[in-house]
């Protein structure tokens, strides 16, 4: 098991912060609209430096996402951005005919996604919302792993033509990816390589699936572990190469198992090489309030749950 | 342009549109016919429009430098198809594929198909008004004088987003920006008053902070004059009361809002072009 190391927390949202303060610098026509939340989004650095290009709609994300959609007209580059149950389920209508069906290149940025958002509860915490956006056609979705990994992709976004889905979180965790890292759109990332059994992981889940790759390999079963930050499009072929070498999987992410990214893989392996797949994720009921970890605790979020999972799974081949 | 000339395009358009519909039994010819003056107005006398030397439209999704058009309550397709065909921006043989499998006009316009002259999908209601916002925003930003012009129905005026858009427009200082209602006070239900009373719509604009006005939607000579007084202010946006008569045109259809969304059958259509000759000079597709 590779080793990763961090030396300190930072939340996911805030790469995404620095992200769009740095696009602000080299991308003049990248805009920065918000639903009442800029404070929420880290928006502060972009909105100081380029004050014109920030638009703040107010509490009415149906408008956000129309005039995001009418600014690509005339050449901007709109980064749409409030919390992740009001930037999908919300709107989703809003995005599917303005948006996706339109193939505007609209770059919807969710924060707060998931169960981790905490003790707000159900009504904020979204679990559906990569199901919903991977299904529009045309729409990119992204889930990326860290602070600097959400940095990295928030970049790439605004060079890739075309409507794209960006989802981060509220709580602090571990930045154990490079600074300086590239980030391809649609190309997992493999963290550690292993026989035994592959896990695909996403978001939040990504830094619990080394964890869970450390208990492992004290026990002497190595995991291919992937970071799959692209949800869609999907990179089949390495699903696909690293499941013929394990003969196994487990898909890990913070999201609703029906519509996530254990459905994707599930479905790349039925269609090419089936192969037993079990799921870490929330099983088709709403959150609730309650500290993150409490929550990942709960929900079954963690390495413990990954580790349980492997070894079913590894049982099954 | 003249007006006697506008006036025969709008009964070429208008036969287009019941033609169009008859062909395939189904679209939307009520709102149609009574939007067709104000899009002809507006494509052939208002709009600064690129063009090649020779009067052809260029156009581009950008639309930079140009003045822009959306057309928010989509279902009225065919009037937009027949404008925009007539204009130039594409054949007016393509409207005879109107509605049907593999055609560029879709039932509602989209730009999937990539049909000249179309910027946004529209179909399912109360988007439009959000849209032709960010876009005079985005105009704004690019120093770009033009202006921008969005229609809606006043059954629309339901939708919820309506109203978000409603109040950011004047909040953005987007004087750039006209809307347009159709007040011909017809929905598919019934008479809108009966199925959700919209009320003082222009109360209602004005204390968003809008400037309001009103036109006789079918009077040619109205349209142009007030749509030629809406880009006066450059910092507040402009809302249009356009009163029309669902149907206009067309003697059996006026006023009903059973035509909202039902073809003529064969007898009905030959009624129907013979209430509107074609001048000389002007064909059908």
């Amino acid at each position: 098991m590779k080793k990763y190391e961090y030396t300190e927390k930072k939340d996911t949202r805030s790469g995404f912060g620095a992200g769009i303060a740095e696009l602000g610098k080299t991308h003049p026509n990248v805009v920065a609209l918000t639903a009442d939340l800029a404070g929420s989004l880290k928006l502060e650095a972009f909105i100081k430096d380029n004050p014109e290009r920030f638009v703040q709609c107010g509490i009415a994300e149906a408008n956000m996402i129309g005039v995001s959609a009418g600014l690509t007209i005339g050449g901007h580059i709109p980064f749409a951005t409030t919390f992740a149950n009001f930037a999908t389920g919300r709107v989703y209508d809003q995005i599917r005919q303005s948006v996706a069906y339109s193939n505007k290149n609209v770059k919807i940025c969710a924060s707060h996604a998931g169960v981790t958002l905490g003790e707000d509860g159900a009504t904020h915490q979204i679990l559906e919302d990569l199901g919903m956006m991977k299904m529009l056609p045309n729409m990119t979705v992204i889930n990326p792993c860290d602070y600097n990994q959400t940095k990295a992709a928030t970049i790439a976004i605004a060079d890739h033509v075309g409507p794209v889905y960006l989802r981060f979180g509220r709580p602090v965790i571990p930045v154990f990816t490079p600074a300086d890292q590239k980030f391809e759109i649609g190309k997992a990332w493999t963290v550690n390589e292993g026989s035994d059994v592959s896990i695909f992981c996403t978001g939040h889940l990504v830094w619990e699936s080394i964890k869970a790759g450390e208990i492992l390999a004290a026990e002497g079963i190595e995991a291919d572990i992937i970071n799959i930050h692209t949800i869609k499009p999907l990179d089949e072929e390495a699903i696909l190469a690293s499941v013929k070498k394990t003969g196994c999987a487990v898909s890990a992410e913070e999201h609703m198992i029906s519509g996530g990214l254990g459905d994707s893989v599930a479905h790349v392996l039925a269609q090419n090489f089936p192969a037993p797949l079990e799921y870490v994720g929330v099983h088709d009921t709403f959150g609730e309030s309650g500290t993150p970890d409490q929550l990942m605790q709960k929900y079954g979020l963690t390495a413990d749950k990954i580790v349980e999972q492997v070894k079913k799974v590894m049982g099954r081949k | 342009m003249e007006l006697e000339q506008l006036e025969h395009i709008a009964t070429a358009v208008r036969r287009d549109i019941v033609r169009m519909v008859a062909a395939v039994n189904s679209g939307h010819p009520g709102g149609s016919l009574g939007c067709t003056d104000f899009l002809v107005a507006l494509y052939f006398d208002i709009m600064k429009l690129k063009k090649e030397a020779d009067g052809t439209p260029i156009f581009d999704m950008d639309g930079r430098d140009e003045d822009l058009f959306f057309l928010s309550n989509g279902h009225i397709s065919p009037v937009f198809y027949s404008v925009l065909a007539r204009a130039g921006y594409f054949s007016l043989d393509e409207l005879s594929t109107f509605r049907k499998l593999n055609s560029r006009l879709q039932g509602h316009p989209t730009t999937a198909e990539h049909l000249p002259g179309i910027r946004i999908a529209s179909g399912s209601l109360g988007q439009g008004l959000s849209v032709a916002s960010g876009a005079a925003y985005s105009k704004k930003l690019n120093g770009d004088t033009n202006h921008v012009y969005v229609l809606m129905g006043d059954g629309e005026q339901q939708e919820g987003q309506v109203w978000e858009a409603a109040q950011f427009a004047p909040n953005k200082k987007l004087g750039n920006l006209t809307a347009v209602i159709d007040f011909n006070h017809a929905q598919i239900d019934g008479k809108t008053d009966y199925v959700n009373n919209n009320r003082d719509l222009g109360a209602k604009y004005r204390a968003f902070g809008w400037h309001v006005d009103e036109m006789q939607g079918n009077d040619m000579a109205d349209v142009i004059k007030t749509l030629k007084k809406a880009q006066e202010d450059p910092d507040v946006p402009t809302l249009i009361l356009m009163h029309t008569e669902m149907g206009f045109g067309v003697d059996y259809m006026v006023g009903s809002y059973k035509w909202h969304g039902v073809a003529p059958n064969a007898e009905q259509l030959t009624q129907a072009l013979n209430q509107l000759p074609l001048s000389v000079g002007y064909s059908d597709y």
